[in-house]
C-alpha cells in the first residue's frame, strides 16, 4: 500500500516586543520566577488588557511579507479553558477575524526545486506561563513570567507531504521572521515553536485522513523526527486494520516517540467569544502602506538580486539568503573583496560555514569578520596567494592570528609570480626526472600533474598555479 | 452633620465649621453605632480614613480644596483597594487584599475623598436584593424586614441611613439605580466608557459601569466629576473630556422634551409606584418640560437578552478564580481538577454558580449562535430603539423598578422573579446609556424611584433635570426615622 | 428548554464547579427556568441584524511598547495560597 502523508504546521512566534502584548511587564527571557508577571499578566481581579502597538505592527509586517490580506478590522476573542499556566482561565487570541489572512511562501527543495506552501492565517495571541514539575514534593510550580508574551500564530495549509518539506517550511518561516526583525528566532528559549498536524491517506485519495496534533516541538530536528515517527505510527495502525483517532499528542524527544496527552483527553469546548475588554482593531490603509515602506528586502527578492547582480547559482543564492545575518555577512565580504562575488560565495558557503558548523557557532559569533575574509579574498584575486595557501591564511585568521596581509607577510606565504624563478625550478625538476618526462612525452598525459605537484612541493605551494601550468606546458611539449 | 449633603459638608469644611477629622469621626461613630442593624459595611477602614482626613485638613487649610476634599465616602467592595480587603461580597475573596488601587479609588483619593469603608454587596454584583452576599443580607433602613435592592445594596442603604454621606456603586443591569430607588437615594449609572473599569472586579465587562449613590443629584454631579475620565489602562474607556457636571445643574429645563415609554407602564408596575411616578412627571410639566409618548418596542426582550450576555461574560470573567494565585483554595485537593472544582464550588455562592453555568452553556459548542449571537443581535435592536427615541426627545423617564422594596427572603427561591425587578433598568446597560434614579415619593411608606435616561455622554442633561426636580421637591431629603 | 442531570453535570464540569449530587435537581430546575425566560428571545427575527458586542462603536486603542510594570512579586504573592521559591504551587500537572 502506498501512503501519502499530509502535514500542516502551526508555528508560534514570540514577537520581539519590549513589553507584553497586553501589559507593561518586560518580556526578557530568563528572569527569576514570577518577577515579570504583573497584575495584568496574573489575571488579578479587576485588571484589564491594553494592546501593544508593536505587536500589531509586527503582525502586519509578517502579513505583508507573505503577501497576505491584512484585515482592516480584526477582533480579539477569548479561548476558555482551565490550566494552571493560564492565569485568567482564558487565553486572549483571535478567532473569527485574525489580523493576517491568506498568504503563501515558497520553500526550496533539493536546491533548485521550489514549492509554494499556503498560509491560512496568522493571528495575535498571548503566550501562557510554564509549569515546572521537579522538586516540589509531588506538586508543580507555576512560573508566569512568560504569560502575556505576544505570539503570532502562523497556521499553514496542509500542503506539506513529508517531514522534509515541513522542516523546509519551518526553516523558511524561521528565517523570514528574523529578516523582518519581529522574532529573535531563539528556539532553545522557546521564541519559535511549532505544533504539527499529521495525517496520512492512500495515494490518490482526496479526502484527508484523521489527524493527530503533535505538540511541544522546539527544534528542526525534532520536527522531522516527530513527524516521521507519527507517520510510521499511523501507517502501522491503518495497515493493522485500526483507526487513527483525532487527538493531541506530545513529542518525547528523549525516547523519540509521541504519546497522547492526558490533559487533553476530553474533547475541548473552548467557548470562544469576542473579548469584551478589547475593542475591534481597526487598521487604516495609510498605516499598512507605511509599514509596507519599511519592509526590508525579503529572502526571495534578495535571492533574485544575488543571482542577477552577483552571477550566483540559484543554489548558492538561496544558501546565502537562508538567514539575514548570513546574507548581510556575504554582501559585506563581497564589498571588502573588491566585488569578488563568486569567490566570496565559495568561501562563505565553504570554508566559513564549515568552520562555524564544526565549532557550533553562529555567523554573528565568528572570529573572522567580513573585512578580514574580504581582505583575504582580495589577495587571492590579485594573485598574492593561491586558493590553497588561502586555506592556511583562513585557519590562522580563525585562530585570531590577525588579518590576512599580516599573516601572509609573517608566514612568508606570498605567491611566487616571478616567471624566471619558477622556470628555473621547473627546469631542475625536469632534469631530475627523465623517466617521467619520457613517459609523459610518449602519451602518459596524467604525469602532467606529477610535475605540477613537484613544482608546488618545491615552492611550498606558493607558486602561482596558472603560471606553473603555462610554463610546464611549454617545457614539456617543446 | 449627617443630614447634610456633600455640597453642604464641603461648605462647612471650607468655612471651618468642622474639620474633616471631626466629620470622619462622626461618620465612623455612626457606622459603629448603627450598622449592626443594617450590615452595610464589610470593612470599616478607620485607620486609613483618619489618616486621609488629617491629610485633607491640611489641604483645606491651604485653601486649594476640591469639593470632595475631606468628605468621607463609602466604596463598594467591588473596587480594588491596595492592602485593604477587597471581597466582592464573596467567600472566594474573603482573604484577598488587593495589591493595587482601582482607578476609581485613585481618582477619588486624588480629589481628597476620605475612604470610610467598603460596602456590602451581592456576591460578585450578581443579585438584586443583596441577599447573595457572603457577608449576609443588607437591610433597608426604611423597613428592616425588606431588602435594600442590589447589587450595590450596602452603598444605597448606607447613604439612605446617613451613615455615609455618599457612596459608590457599580451597575451591570441596574445595580446602582435599583437599590437607589428602593432606598430612596440618588443613584447614577454613567455612559459605558465614562468611568474607568480598571480595578473594578468584572461581572459582565460590556455592561459594567461605576457611578455614585448620593443624597442628591448635585452630590452625584460632584462625585461623577471626580470619578469619570479617560483611563489608558481600560481599553473600553472613552477619551472624551469630562465636563464639570455641577456647572449645568442650574440650567432652566423649560422646553425639555421628556420621552415616556409606554412599555414602562405595563401591568407589571405596582399602582403605588405608578402614581408616584405620574406625580413626578406632573412636577416636570410644571417646570416647563413637555411629555412625549415614545415606544421602545424591544424593551420587553431586555431581560432575556441580558440573561444571556451577562452570564456569558461572567462565566469567562470568573474563571480566574481558581485557587492558584489568590482567593479561596479548598483543603487538601486530591489533584488539579479537584483543586479547581472544589475551590470554585465551595468559594462561590448559589447565584454566582447558577450564572456561571448558564453562561457556560450559552457559549458552549452548538449553542453559541442560538444564545450568545442571538442575544447580541437583540442587543442592537434594543439599543436602536433608544437611538430612535433620542431623535425625538432629550431624556426618557419612567419608573426605576416595578415595585418598592420587597421582603427579605421573598424572592430568593425564585430567581426569575428576582431578575424581573431589573426590568426597567437592564435595557439601559445593554445600550450603554447613562441613567439616574432619584427619589420620587413613597408607596406604602416605602421609597419610589424615578428613572431618567439620557443619550450617550449626556450625564449633564439628566443631572440637570434631576437637580431641577430636587429643587422643587424634598423627597430626597427624607431620612428614615430610626436613623435621623 | 430543559436541562437534565447529565447536562448539568457536563456544564458544571466545563465550568469546573463541584456541585453536590443532591443539588443537581434544583440546578436542573432553575437553569431550565432561566432558559425558558431566555427563549423569549426567539420571538423576534434577527437574521439581518449585526451582533452588538460593545455599546460604543470605538476602535481599540494601542499602547506604546514600554515597560511600565516592575517586579512586585512579594506584594502580589502575599495573596497566594501556596508558593515556594517564587512559584505558585498546584497539584501535579499531568500533560
Amino acid at each position: 500500500m502506498q501512503w501519502e502523508s499530509v502535514i500542516g504546521l502551526e508555528i508560534h512566534t514570540q514577537l520581539a516586543t519590549r513589553s507584553k502584548i497586553f501589559s507593561g511587564a518586560s518580556t526578557v527571557y530568563g528572569a527569576e520566577a514570577n518577577t515579570q508577571a504583573c497584575v495584568v499578566d496574573l489575571g488579578m481581579p479587576g485588571t484589564l488588557p491594553v494592546l501593544n502597538t508593536e505587536a500589531v505592527r509586527m503582525a502586519v509586517k509578517f502579513g505583508l511579507a507573505i503577501g497576505a490580506h491584512i484585515a482592516p478590522r480584526s477582533i480579539f476573542a477569548r479561548k476558555n479553558y482551565f490550566y494552571p499556566d493560564l492565569p485568567k482561565g482564558y487565553q486572549i487570541s483571535q478567532m473569527e477575524l485574525p489580523i493576517v489572512g491568506k498568504g503563501q511562501i515558497d520553500i526550496e527543495l533539493d536546491g533548485e526545486q521550489t514549492k509554494t506552501i499556503g498560509i491560512t492565517r496568522a493571528h495575535l495571541e498571548e503566550d501562557a506561563g510554564k509549569s515546572l514539575h521537579e522538586d516540589f514534593h509531588g506538586m508543580s510550580g507555576i512560573d508566569l513570567n512568560r504569560a502575556g508574551t505576544p505570539l503570532l500564530e502562523i497556521v499553514s495549509e496542509p500542503d506539506m507531504r513529508s517531514a522534509t518539506e515541513a522542516v523546509a517550511y519551518m526553516r523558511k518561516i524561521h528565517s523570514l521572521v528574523q529578516y523582518l526583525e519581529i522574532c529573535d528566532g531563539n528556539m532553545q528559549e522557546g521564541s519559535f515553536r511549532c505544533d504539527a498536524n499529521v495525517s496520512i491517506r492512500r495515494k490518490g485519495q482526496k479526502k484527508l485522513g484523521t489527524r493527530a496534533e503533535l505538540k511541544n516541538i522546539n527544534s528542526f530536528r525534532f520536527v522531522e523526527r516527530a513527524i516521521n515517527y507519527e507517520i510510521e505510527r499511523q501507517i502501522d495502525i491503518l495497515e493493522g486494520g485500526g483507526k487513527v483517532i483525532q487527538e493531541t499528542r506530545l513529542y518525547d524527544s528523549d525516547n523519540n516517540t509521541t504519546r497522547a496527552m492526558r490533559s487533553k483527553e476530553e474533547a475541548n469546548d473552548y467557548r470562544y467569544f469576542p473579548d469584551p475588554d478589547l475593542l475591534p482593531v481597526d487598521l487604516e490603509e495609510a498605516y499598512i502602506d507605511q509599514i509596507k515602506q519599511t519592509l526590508p528586502e525579503l529572502p526571495n527578492e534578495k535571492k533574485k538580486r544575488f543571482i542577477s547582480d552577483f552571477g550566483l547559482s540559484a543554489y548558492d543564492a538561496s544558501t546565502l539568503t537562508s538567514s539575514k545575518p548570513m546574507a548581510d555577512y556575504y554582501e559585506a565580504v563581497v564589498k571588502a573583496s573588491g566585488n569578488e562575488a563568486k569567490l566570496s560565495a565559495n568561501w562563505v558557503i565553504g570554508e566559513l560555514s564549515g568552520a562555524l558548523n564544526k565549532a557550533n557557532l553562529n555567523i554573528k559569533d565568528t572570529s573572522v569578520n567580513e573585512k578580514m575574509l574580504g581582505g583575504m579574498i582580495k589577495r587571492i584575486a590579485d594573485n598574492t596567494i593561491s586558493g590553497k595557501i588561502a586555506k592556511q591564511v583562513f585557519e590562522a585568521m580563525w585562530n585570531n592570528e590577525g588579518e590576512a596581509d599580516a599573516i601572509i607577510e609573517s608566514k612568508g606565504l606570498k605567491q611566487v609570480t616571478d616567471s624566471g624563478a619558477i622556470e628555473k625550478i621547473i627546469d631542475d625538476i625536469i632534469a631530475a626526472n627523465p623517466t617521467q618526462l619520457e613517459q609523459y612525452r610518449t602519451g602518459k598525459d596524467k604525469l602532467f600533474s606529477f610535475f605540477v605537484g613537484q613544482t608546488m612541493k618545491q615552492t611550498q605551494g606558493k607558486a602561482n598555479p596558472k603560471q606553473v601550468n603555462d610554463i610546464l606546458k611549454k617545457k614539456l611539449n617543446p | 452633620m449627617h443630614n447634610k449633603t456633600i455640597a453642604e459638608l464641603s461648605t462647612g469644611l471650607k468655612d471651618k465649621q468642622f474639620s474633616s477629622e471631626e466629620l470622619t469621626r462622626h461618620f465612623l461613630d455612626r457606622v459603629k453605632r448603627l450598622d449592626h442593624k443594617l450590615n452595610c459595611f464589610i470593612t470599616l477602614t478607620e485607620d486609613v480614613a483618619l489618616e486621609q482626613a488629617k491629610r485633607s485638613d491640611k489641604i483645606l487649610q491651604n485653601g486649594d480644596a476640591h469639593p470632595l476634599t475631606g468628605i468621607p465616602v463609602a466604596q463598594k467592595d467591588i473596587f480594588c483597594t491596595k492592602n485593604i480587603k477587597t471581597s466582592c461580597g464573596s467567600k472566594m475573596l474573603d482573604n484577598f487584599y488587593s495589591p493595587y488601587d482601582a482607578t476609581v479609588i485613585e481618582k477619588m483619593s486624588d480629589a481628597g475623598a476620605v475612604l470610610l469603608g467598603k460596602t456590602n454587596m451581592d456576591e460578585f454584583a450578581m443579585g438584586s436584593s443583596n441577599e447573595t452576599s457572603f457577608y449576609g443580607p443588607v437591610k433597608n433602613p426604611w423597613d428592616l424586614h425588606t431588602v435594600p435592592g442590589g447589587s450595590s445594596g450596602g452603598s444605597a442603604a448606607a447613604v439612605a441611613a446617613r451613615i455615609a454621606p455618599a457612596a459608590t456603586g457599580t451597575d451591570t443591569g441596574g445595580s446602582i439605580r435599583q437599590p437607589a430607588a428602593l432606598c430612596g437615594v440618588t443613584g447614577l449609572k454613567p455612559t459605558y466608557g465614562r468611568v474607568s473599569r480598571y480595578g473594578m472586579i468584572a461581572f459582565a465587562s460590556s455592561l459594567d459601569q461605576a457611578g455614585p449613590l448620593t443624597q442628591s443629584a448635585e452630590d452625584a454631579a460632584i462625585i461623577l466629576s471626580a470619578m469619570a475620565g479617560f483611563d489608558t489602562r481600560d481599553s473600553t474607556s472613552t477619551d472624551i473630556a469630562v465636563p464639570d457636571y455641577t456647572s449645568t445643574l442650574a440650567n432652566n429645563i423649560s422646553g425639555l422634551k421628556i420621552g415616556i415609554p409606554k412599555e414602562y407602564f405595563s401591568n407589571a408596575l405596582e399602582s403605588g409606584v405608578q402614581s408616584a411616578v405620574q406625580d413626578a412627571l406632573k412636577e416636570y410639566e410644571k417646570l416647563g418640560a413637555k411629555l412625549i409618548d415614545i415606544e421602545l418596542p424591544n424593551s420587553g426582550l431586555s431581560v432575556p437578552t441580558y440573561y444571556v450576555v451577562a452570564p456569558a461574560e461572567c462565566s469567562s470573567n470568573l474563571s480566574r478564580f481558581d485557587g492558584v494565585r489568590y482567593g479561596y483554595r479548598c483543603d487538601n485537593p486530591a489533584n488539579l481538577e479537584d483543586l479547581y472544582k472544589r475551590s470554585r464550588g465551595e468559594g462561590f455562592g448559589q447565584e454566582v454558580k447558577r450564572r456561571i453555568m448558564i453562561g457556560t452553556y450559552a457559549l458552549s459548542a452548538g449553542y453559541y449562535d442560538a444564545y450568545y449571537l442571538k442575544a447580541q443581535r437583540l442587543r442592537r435592536l434594543i439599543s436602536n430603539d433608544f437611538s430612535a427615541a433620542f431623535k425625538k426627545v432629550d431624556v426618557i423617564m419612567g419608573p426605576t423598578t416595578p415595585t418598592t422594596a420587597f421582603k427579605i427572603g421573598e424572592k430568593t427561591n425564585d430567581p426569575i422573579t428576582m431578575y424581573l425587578s431589573d426590568v426597567y433598568t437592564i435595557a439601559v446597560n445593554l445600550a450603554g446609556l447613562p441613567g439616574i434614579s432619584i427619589p420620587a415619593g413613597f408607596s406604602d411608606n416605602k421609597p419610589v424611584g424615578l428613572q431618567l435616561i439620557g443619550n450617550y455622554f449626556e450625564e449633564a442633561k439628566i443631572l440637570n433635570a434631576a437637580h431641577q426636580y430636587q429643587l422643587v421637591t424634598n423627597w430626597h431629603r427624607q431620612i428614615p426615622d430610626a436613623f435621623s | 428548554m430543559s436541562l437534565d442531570k447529565e447536562d448539568v453535570e457536563k456544564i458544571a464540569h466545563l465550568a469546573r464547579l463541584a456541585i453536590n449530587e443532591d443539588d443537581i435537581p434544583e440546578y436542573s430546575r432553575e437553569l431550565s427556568k432561566i432558559l425558558d425566560l431566555v427563549a423569549q428571545m426567539n420571538a423576534v427575527d434577527t437574521s439581518n441584524i449585526e451582533p452588538m458586542a460593545h455599546p460604543q462603536e470605538n476602535s481599540q486603542r494601542l499602547r506604546e511598547d514600554k515597560i511600565t510594570e516592575l517586579n512586585q512579586r512579594d506584594a502580589i504573592q502575599a495573596n497566594a495560597p501556596q508558593v515556594e521559591r517564587g512559584l505558585y504551587l498546584v497539584p501535579k500537572v499531568i500533560e
